[in-house]
């Protein structure tokens, strides 16, 4: 299911340090037309339809159609994701829509500090099982 | 055809950057960030120098890019020995029992801290319903890293099966990333290197060791973004860019060919880059066919598992009890059918849809009808209703999780879960180590399993064939069902012993042997090849019909077709035989010879370029181990037709397969299989 990117929609992450779909799209498809300064998917035939380049759009200028393949038209799926949650909007072809919105997370982004609280390695199990801060299970 | 060569004629030399370090991560995955999470703690008292680099951005890089609705390994309050069964089972006896168990008895504290940084995981209620991640925490339920013992963790989870909990998992990998990012930005301030994580570079090839034999120096690969060529020295290095996916025409192959299951930027770079300098690969012959949602590849499990769908063929038969189907199969595949593992549920679904039965279809709307029906006598009309909607919502999180296009898919065709069902096929096949599968690299063991026999322990755990050359996630084969959680689990392994073999070889000098002005010539030859041929004909750069070179996504599918109709793919029901794949393999020689005319009119293309060569590579290992092994070991996954049988008696072994690069030949023998757990 392709991304494609809505003309009037995108500023070309110019006010931005880096364009954010070709920042994020795991497959380096994402691209930006330096003369008009638009993004496009510029091969998406190996597109996965992951939606990092819908969800992270600071202008909401990517959607995703659904594949020629086999999709027919008129469906849509929409996410808007917050610091904490994210929201979906399922808009069928006969037009039902259906909205859910689901936890993300439970921590702020950027707070992580990964070794709070645990023990200092002990240097004379580095060749015995278990972590740094984890014994491994016993039979 | 004559050769070409890259001269830097036509195309401009890039500049090359050197790096030095003594842990080289390859990769941003789950192995990957859990390596760069434990090796680090390690390296900073030491002042060894970690860094990671990730052809893609880590936030969203690996298999685990898109998100996921379940941690499929969590051991809780199972035995691991119990973990080892269920594997085994499920790839047909053959397994490195001393792997699969060493990762059972770590995995869990990867879960325990992907929560502590604030994965949202479900928790049982008091009533016994599911709560989400926020409803579990306002319930005030504990962190299972707080919980006293494996019991109250089990009783606190959501399972969805026995090894599975559900989780609300848009921002997995996002929040493990960020744990890893954190962990290399405090190795920065310890050894004051300015950069230690490198995004949007591909690494192509490894190095090898001027001085020391068998010993891996470090490795070359290009920037995405710019032209410039990257030269990591390293004392050590784990291999994890994942498996492998398009080597097999997928059952959509216009714009949709990029719906695969698994992630099609996975292009067996590990497999190759890693057979590429010997390294010894196990079981490759092993291929995962995951039967899923048609054409969507939405997850069955979560609807099989926890909504206790049922699938049949569209005649309401149950094709898994078909008795004339596990008659025939019995002759064939003998006790391995009773234990009815994943491959062999594939074989019994394809037993109907030859016979003219398909569609093979998941009951989802008897499944939730049934559910309405517990929940309203279980609470009544107005309460059991709203439970009703709640299991909507999760099982649509199901999809929206990892697989959106899936949630596409129903809307576009109107199909509401609860109202009609849906349709099931087998997919197509992948290569991989983590997930249902067990392709990769054969590997040192920890050691102190007892059973375990002492030349499958070289040393250092997860150290491949090829010394300071480490292996996890997909990479390290023989042992699958990692999945997320032992993918993440065993990176730390791997990273734990890689810096232990480091303070071992603190001396090591790492001196690549070969000669870097060659090989930067080699990495750019796509573009030398495009810039001297583009003007002989018309074609703009994305038509490119042109005599002299073929561009990546050509290249591709003439790949895809040979594995497709010589090595087993969808159009031959998986079956394959030792003529064809002789025939498959000529093909594939052409092709490898072909590989010196792909061209690459822009950095994205030259990505393409080699992620391709990769993808050939793992191909040739999948191809000639299967010939190899006189057998179908796998049926429901691959079929040698002219050897139709599991035999045991000379074939309950691994496959080892060694690729000489110089000479360009494979070389095979067989391992014995030991079991270690009754």
């Amino acid at each position: 299911m392709p991304s494609y990117v809505i003309t009037e929609k995108c500023d070309g992450c110019k006010a931005q340090d880096k364009t954010a779909c070709q920042y994020i799209c795991p497959h380096d498809l994402m691209t930006l037309d330096r003369e008009k300064m638009k993004a496009y998917n510029q091969e998406p035939e190996q597109c996965w339809e992951c939606y990092n380049c819908v969800k992270i759009c600071p202008q909401q200028a990517i959607e995703v159609r659904g594949y020629a393949d086999y999709i027919p038209l008129g469906g849509s799926v929409y996410p808007m994701r917050g610091s904490d949650s994210i929201m979906w909007t399922i808009k069928f072809r006969n037009g039902v829509i259906k909205r859910f919105k689901f936890p993300i997370r439970l921590t702020p982004e950027g707070s992580i500090d990964p070794y709070a609280g645990l023990p200092e390695p002990d240097y004379s199990k580095i060749k015995q099982p278990g972590f740094f801060n984890y014994e491994a299970k016993k039979a | 055809m004559e050769k070409e060569t890259c001269t830097f004629s036509y195309c401009q030399k890039p500049p090359v950057v050197e790096v030095e370090t003594d842990f080289l991560i390859i990769g941003g995955g789950m192995a990957a960030c859990g390596a760069a999470f434990e090796a680090v703690k390690w390296a900073n008292p030491k002042k060894l120098r970690v860094t990671m680099v990730d052809k893609a951005a880590t936030d969203r890089s690996g298999a685990v890019a898109m998100g996921l609705s379940a941690i499929n390994t969590y051991m809780g309050g199972n035995k691991v020995e119990d973990y080892v069964r269920y594997v085994r089972n499920d790839l047909m006896g053959i397994i490195r029992e001393d792997l699969v168990y060493d990762l059972g008895r770590h995995v869990d504290d990867s879960v325990h801290q992907f929560e502590k940084w604030g994965l949202p995981i479900w928790k049982k209620g008091d009533d016994g319903f599911s709560l989400d991640g926020f409803q579990a925490r306002d319930a005030g339920k504990p962190l299972l890293a707080d919980c006293k013992s494996d019991e109250e963790r089990e009783n606190l989870v959501v399972r969805s099966g026995k090894w599975q909990i559900m989780i609300n998992g848009e921002s997995y990998k996002v929040i493990v990333a960020e744990a890893a990012k954190k962990a290399l930005e405090l190795n920065r301030q310890v050894t004051g290197v300015p950069q230690n994580h490198f995004e949007r570079v591909f690494i192509v090839k490894l190095l090898m060791d001027k001085n020391k034999d068998n010993t891996v120096a470090g490795a070359i690969g290009f920037s995405v973004r710019e032209n410039k060529v990257y030269v990591f020295k390293a004392k050590a290095i784990l291999l994890v860019p994942g498996g492998c996916v398009n080597v097999f025409r997928p059952r959509s192959v216009g714009e949709g060919m990029g719906r695969t299951w698994f992630p099609v930027w996975n292009s067996g770079s590990g497999y190759a880059m890693g057979a590429l300098v010997g390294a010894e690969l196990v079981q490759m012959e092993n291929r995962f066919v995951p039967a899923r949602f048609k054409d969507g590849y939405g997850p069955v499990g979560a609807w099989f598992l926890f909504f206790k769908a049922k699938a049949t063929d569209a005649l309401r038969d149950d094709y898994c009890a078909n008795q004339e189907y596990i008659a025939e199969a019995k002759k064939k595949y003998g006790k391995y059918v009773d234990a009815m593992g994943t491959a062999i549920r594939n074989h019994f679904m394809m037993e109907a849809m030859i016979r003219g039965r398909g569609p093979i279809m998941m009951w989802t709307n008897e499944a939730m009808a049934n559910i309405s029906k517990l929940m309203i006598e279980k609470l009544g009309e107005k309460e059991g209703m709203k439970k009703v909607k709640h299991l909507e919502a999760e099982a649509w999180e199901d999809f929206l999780d990892m697989t959106i296009g899936q949630a596409g898919m129903w809307a576009a065709n109107n199909i509401e879960p609860d109202k009609v069902p849906s349709e099931i096929i087998p997919s197509e096949p992948y290569f991989l180590g983590s997930h249902a599968g067990c392709a990769g690299f054969w590997v040192s063991g920890p050691g102190d399993i007892p059973g375990a026999p002492s030349h499958w322990h070289w040393g250092y755990n997860r150290m491949s064939t090829v010394n300071g050359l480490f292996m996890a996630g997909d990479t390290c084969g023989a042992s699958g069902h990692k999945f997320s959680s032992g993918s993440h689990a065993e990176g730390r392994i791997a990273g734990k012993w890689a810096i232990a073999y480091i303070l071992d070889h603190m001396d090591f000098q790492p001196t690549p042997r070969e000669n870097i002005d060659e090989l930067v010539a080699e990495i750019y030859l796509p573009f030398e090849v495009y810039e001297k041929y583009k003007t002989y004909t018309t074609s703009p750069h994305h038509i490119s019909v042109n005599p002299y070179f073929i561009k990546p996504d050509q290249f591709q599918k003439r790949l895809m077709k040979i594995a497709d109709e010589y090595f087993g793919g969808v159009n031959t029901w998986f079956k394959t035989s030792a003529t064809m794949i002789q025939e498959g393999l000529r093909r594939l020689q052409l092709l490898k010879e072909d590989a010196n005319r792909l061209a690459a009119s822009n950095l994205h293309e030259l990505l393409r370029c080699w992620e391709n060569y990769h993808r050939v590579i793992t191909a040739e290992a999948h191809a000639r181990s299967i010939l190899f092994r006189e057998e179908s070991r796998y049926p429901g996954y691959y079929y040698r037709a002219d050897k139709d049988f599991i035999d045991d008696e000379n074939w309950k072994c691994f496959t080892i397969a060694k690729y000489n690069a110089e000479k360009d030949e494979w070389t095979f023998r067989k391992e014995p299989y030991v079991q270690i757990f009754p």
